[in-house]
């Protein structure tokens, strides 16, 4: 190694650990935006020592240059754009989009490298060919894969579990095809083999995701979110480059951390999701609870409980979101808080569309995140709430689960039902994901309060002030 | 196999540790803005796609070097540009305005944030 080489590795280890640094300070909300800027200045950093070593190596060809340049013109341009004018609702399917290129890009830097070797009298050493397999196979499912979860969740696609006669055996065959195709070219270095696993991998991403229903979403996302971070680090593997490998090795963790976090927090095991079907609702209905009455309230009767108590909890899910409801019971929280009742948010940790997508939501409508309150941390704070809002959120309060025999048994929930009295804002008695009657419904402490969220929540925030006068 | 491979295999698999003991600590408040940040992390294979275009003299090369330098771009700027975005809107205390978007929230309460918003 030369002196140049010495220092553009050191930058690259540098960048390494601005990386690192950034991920510890986003363990707090405080700290969280100086991590973002340390990890930004890191990758200006690795990016500026890649441009010192393409002009190092003096062999750029006037259109290589052009090609590159335009290409990260393009690409920058479309990601400041859509990063400036999404809707943080649909943040979920951007962060698809995004582990799409990067699956997409980590498998481009594999074949280029790959059909380079093929073509030069060398051949391709063995070392190269296991990571570029791997590589372009991680790489090829992440991009068709996100993509299929991107469009599931904008609504171009079915958010339905979608599936076809044999579409299991297309699945399965595309699997086989491709992890033969790696094993036969480790043996006997071949292009159009290698085009062939490119599309077997694209069509095992696609046959993958298609039959996983929209709720299963949060799992989904982080799980291409590893396999991009791992497509990454074996792009490193492939060009000898130490922060690819890191970096994607740090995405790695962070997506298998998330993805079984995400599994743990629905009940669910990884191949139970992956193999689909469960969104269907055609699974065998389950022994009710207790049944009985439901107590049926109106806005003004829920109104003079809210305004009259002295802890409050909001436990909003998904139904909050895609009533587009935040900024109502932000509304309705500051009006509580006035009042000098204490209002906390009781978070689930599969409340949304991707892992803390709830939280993101709430603060966007200026909810303070020490307010935001994680399940482990509020749930023995609901025997003290006089009342329990539930708005949206329904499997994750049902009490049947801690009871053994349901479908959603031994899964995680928030203690709703201990709270001194709940109000429910639903707009009929259907049924969860899980499709399971919700014994909260029937608690003698429990009144319903049938109407869509945003009205519902309008008509609270009116009957407060007239109540505040 | 050779020490290069063995040495890409440790710091890979250091680095995983590394990224399982940082990221566990990441409340579950952050999570989103966190996938985000790793995203914008593996945006780093802008790396690669740049290097493509050092050997790149063929029609497919600079295909290659043009699509995948396209798509790293895209993944990198777009991800730290949302990222902080989203970090933006985490308030330890409520924003002194309202949000422009729920005007009725700025007449009701506006009485409340002189004594209570900035703390």
């Amino acid at each position: 190694m030369n002196t140049f080489d010495w220092i553009t590795q050191l930058l690259y280890v540098a960048a390494a650990v601005c990386f690192v640094l950034g991920l510890h300070l986003m363990n707090s909300p405080a700290s969280a935006r100086r991590g973002n800027q340390v990890s930004t200045a890191g990758m200006a950093l690795a990016i500026a020592t890649t441009f010192a070593l393409v002009i190092h190596a003096g062999t750029v060809s006037v259109t290589g240059w052009i090609v590159m340049l335009a290409g990260a013109g393009v690409g920058a341009g479309a990601g400041l754009y859509s990063a400036r004018t999404v809707q943080m609702t649909a943040m979920p399917q951007l962060v698809s989009l995004f582990n799409a290129v990067g699956g997409g890009a980590a498998a481009l830097v594999a074949i280029d490298d790959y059909v380079r070797l093929a073509g030069a009298a060398a051949g391709v050493p063995e070392a190269t060919t296991i990571t570029t397999v791997l590589d372009v196979l991680i790489g090829a499912v992440t991009f068709s894969g996100s993509i299929i979860a991107a469009g599931k969740l904008q609504g171009l696609i079915n958010a339905a579990p979608v599936t076809f006669p044999g579409s299991r055996v297309v699945n399965i065959a595309a699997a086989a095809i491709a992890v033969g195709g790696g094993i036969f070219m480790l043996t006997t270095p071949s292009v159009p083999f290698l085009i062939i696993i490119i599309l077997a991998a694209l069509t095992f991403g696609v046959t993958m995701v298609m039959p996983i229903g929209g709720a299963d979403m949060p799992v989904v996302i982080s799980l291409l979110n590893a396999f991009t971070g791992t497509a990454v680090a074996m792009a490193g593997f492939v060009i000898g480059n130490w922060a690819l490998i890191i970096a994607g090795a740090l995405v790695g963790a962070s997506g298998s951390i998330l993805t079984k976090l995400m599994a743990d927090a629905m009940n669910r095991s990884l191949s139970n999701i992956m193999i689909g079907g469960f969104g269907t609702g055609d699974n065998a209905p389950v022994a009710v609870g207790p049944g009985g009455d439901v107590r049926s309230v109106q806005a003004d009767d829920a109104a003079i409980q809210l305004a009259y108590a002295q802890k409050v909890i909001i436990v909003p899910g998904y139904g909050l979101a895609a009533a587009q409801a935040q900024h109502q019971v932000a509304e309705l929280a500051a009006l509580l808080e006035e009042r000098g009742i204490e209002v906390s948010y009781a978070i689930h940790p599969v409340a949304g569309r991707m892992p803390g997508h709830m939280n993101v939501l709430l603060a966007e409508a200026n909810v303070p995140y020490p307010q935001l309150k994680e399940m482990e941390e509020i749930n023995p704070e609901f025997p003290r709430a006089d009342v329990a809002l539930v708005i949206g959120a329904n499997d994750v309060t049902n009490p049947a689960a801690r009871r053994a025999g349901t479908a959603i048994s031994g899964m995680p929930i928030l203690d709703v039902d201990q709270a001194k009295s709940i109000i429910v804002i639903k707009r009929s008695m259907g049924h969860g994901y899980a499709g399971i009657d919700n014994e909260l419904y029937f608690d003698p402490k429990t009144s319903m309060l049938f109407a869509d969220a945003k009205s519902a929540l309008t008509d609270l925030i009116a009957s407060v002030k007239t109540l505040v006068g | 196999m050779t020490t290069e491979l063995l040495t890409d295999i440790t710091i890979f698999v250091l680095a995983l540790l590394v990224g399982f003991e940082v990221i566990s600590k990441v409340p579950a408040t952050l999570h989103t803005p966190l996938m985000s940040a790793a995203n914008s992390i593996h945006g780093i294979v802008l790396a690669g796609a740049m290097l493509i275009a050092v050997t790149a003299n063929n029609a497919l090369g600079y295909i290659l070097a043009f699509v995948a330098s396209a798509f790293a771009a895209m993944n990198v700027v777009g991800g730290y540009v949302v990222t902080g975005r989203m970090l933006k809107m985490f308030r330890r205390t409520r924003a002194p305005v309202a949000a422009p978007s729920a005007p009725a929230a700025v007449a009701g309460s506006a009485d409340g944030h002189g004594s209570g918003g900035q703390a």
